[in-house]
């Protein structure tokens, strides 16, 4: 077991890489959820203040 | 306006200083054959591509610096070098050694990488076809693949 | 099959099309990426040179395909919505951009953490190296450029003319080991006779590149949405998403 995180030597090449790449594929998972929520928020929100000002006038 | 000229600005120049970089990496790559010709500038520091021929790698003993022949199929330059080899560097393997042309045509290297081939396969395997005398790690490797 | 063509193209056809879509792309994508890794790092054997190190081909070689691959649907997406004026083209190419440069990223850094232990160093100023860092600063050229309009028209039409300029890089790109002598070896699965990597070692990379390939359309869909649905908001459709009152949002 250990033998196999030892990577024969090139564990912190192979270790790291693997690492960075899955930090790529979670943080483009976690922006994209963001991105869509984010703008659903906006728009619910700028569509509350437009139908406000309408009820107003 | 303002802006978008300066963020095309900011790229182009990110995008020109890295291909002036390249293109001084490239200037500078000489083959055994075009160093010897005197093609490469004096004193200037050079790349010098190339295959280690088999048997060549030699130490003086008591001796950190390492000797070793650097080819392109045709003619042969020695290149003297003391300090880390990386892991891929082995007689018969294409190497990139960067320094300068000493007087005594020997290759003063202040930096050694190596070159490996595309090909990826078990040891069993890259032995049988050795064994075999038609597989690609023990023959003779192209003369291009050290090149390109 | 044009029917199906332009009604796919209908944003809100696109924009409920695509929820339901995204969990038959992310499922799968985990599964290949997951039984891709376990593939590269435990059953394929170490390598006759590279040992155990070469195991970072399994992250790197899908990385820089997907470069290249979202750099590509990115501008032929530019390229439709500039000539056929599609907003979805222009919705899809924006949506591309960040992806391709995290990617992009990915496969410089575990490119470079491979050169280290095997060429002896990080960094060279080599062909295919500095083609890649370029890929990068295009992705990020594309993206200031789309924020410094505040017009979203001019601002898909100048990012689409970048992004088709652009293009040309790519097969830079993968030529530049043919073309130049420099460090990165040649092609080793996409030649026209057989692959120069062995079979055992060969489909957990496969494996890989399915699971990134549908990773990024995933993550592409869900971007879209998020992309139609601000395109979109002074319409009808758009406005009943909005409130929750419309059948055409689902998840």
């Amino acid at each position: 077991m250990s033998e196999f995180f030892a990577m024969g030597g090139y564990a912190k090449y192979v270790w790291s890489s693997f690492g960075v790449t899955a930090i790529v594929l979670i943080l483009n998972l976690l922006a994209a959820r963001r991105q869509l929520r984010q703008t659903r928020e906006r728009l619910q929100l700028r569509l509350v203040r437009q139908s406000g000002r309408k009820v107003n006038t | 306006m303002v802006l978008v000229g300066l963020f095309v600005a900011g790229v182009a120049a990110a995008v020109g200083l890295a291909l002036r970089a390249f293109q001084e990496n490239l200037l500078y790559f000489y083959t055994p054959t075009q160093a010897i010709a005197g093609e490469a500038p004096d004193g200037k520091k050079i790349r010098l591509g190339g295959m280690v021929q088999e048997g060549s790698v030699r130490r003086e003993p008591g001796d950190l610096e390492l000797r070793f022949d650097v080819s392109d199929n045709e003619k042969t330059m020695t290149v003297a070098y003391s300090g880390v080899l990386p892991d891929l560097f082995k007689e018969g393997q294409g190497v990139i050694a960067m320094g300068h042309l000493g007087a005594d045509g020997v290759f003063q290297a202040e930096e050694v990488l190596a070159k490996h081939d595309e090909n990826y396969m078990p040891p069993e395997v890259a032995a049988t076809m050795a064994t075999d005398g038609q597989g690609t790690p023990a023959a003779p490797p192209r003369s291009d693949a050290a090149l390109n | 099959m044009w029917t199906w063509f332009f009604q796919l193209a209908s944003p809100p056809h696109f924009y409920r099309m695509a929820a339901s879509l995204v969990p038959w792309l992310l499922w799968p994508a985990l599964l290949l990426i997951l039984v891709g890794a376990w593939g590269g790092l435990v059953l394929a054997p170490a390598d006759y040179q590279q040992g155990e190190g070469y195991r970072i081909i399994y992250v790197h070689v899908p990385s820089s395909y997907l470069s290249m691959m979202v750099y590509v649907t990115m501008a032929v997406a530019a390229g439709i919505g500039l000539i056929w004026r599609i907003k979805l083209a222009h919705a899809v190419a924006a949506s591309c951009a960040p992806v391709g440069a995290t990617f992009t990223a990915a496969a410089l850094i575990t490119g470079m953490l491979w050169g280290k232990p095997m060429w002896g160093t990080y960094w060279q100023w080599e062909p295919r190296l500095t083609s890649e860092l370029i890929l990068l600063f295009l992705y990020f050229g594309y993206m200031s450029l789309r924020s410094a309009f505040n017009d979203l028209n001019q601002s898909d039409r100048a990012s689409a003319v970048l992004a088709l300029a652009g293009v040309v890089n790519v097969p830079i790109i993968h030529f530049s080991v043919l073309w130049w002598a420099g460090l990165h070896q040649g092609p080793s699965i996409s030649k026209i006779d057989a692959p120069s990597i062995a079979f055992a070692m060969l489909w957990p990379l496969l494996v890989m590149i399915l699971g990134f390939t549908l990773f990024f359309l995933g993550i592409l869909a869900m971007r879209v949405r998020g992309e139609v649905l601000e395109r979109e908001f002074h319409s009808r459709w758009a406005q009943d998403v909005l409130r929750g009152v419309s059948r055409v949002e689902a998840a």
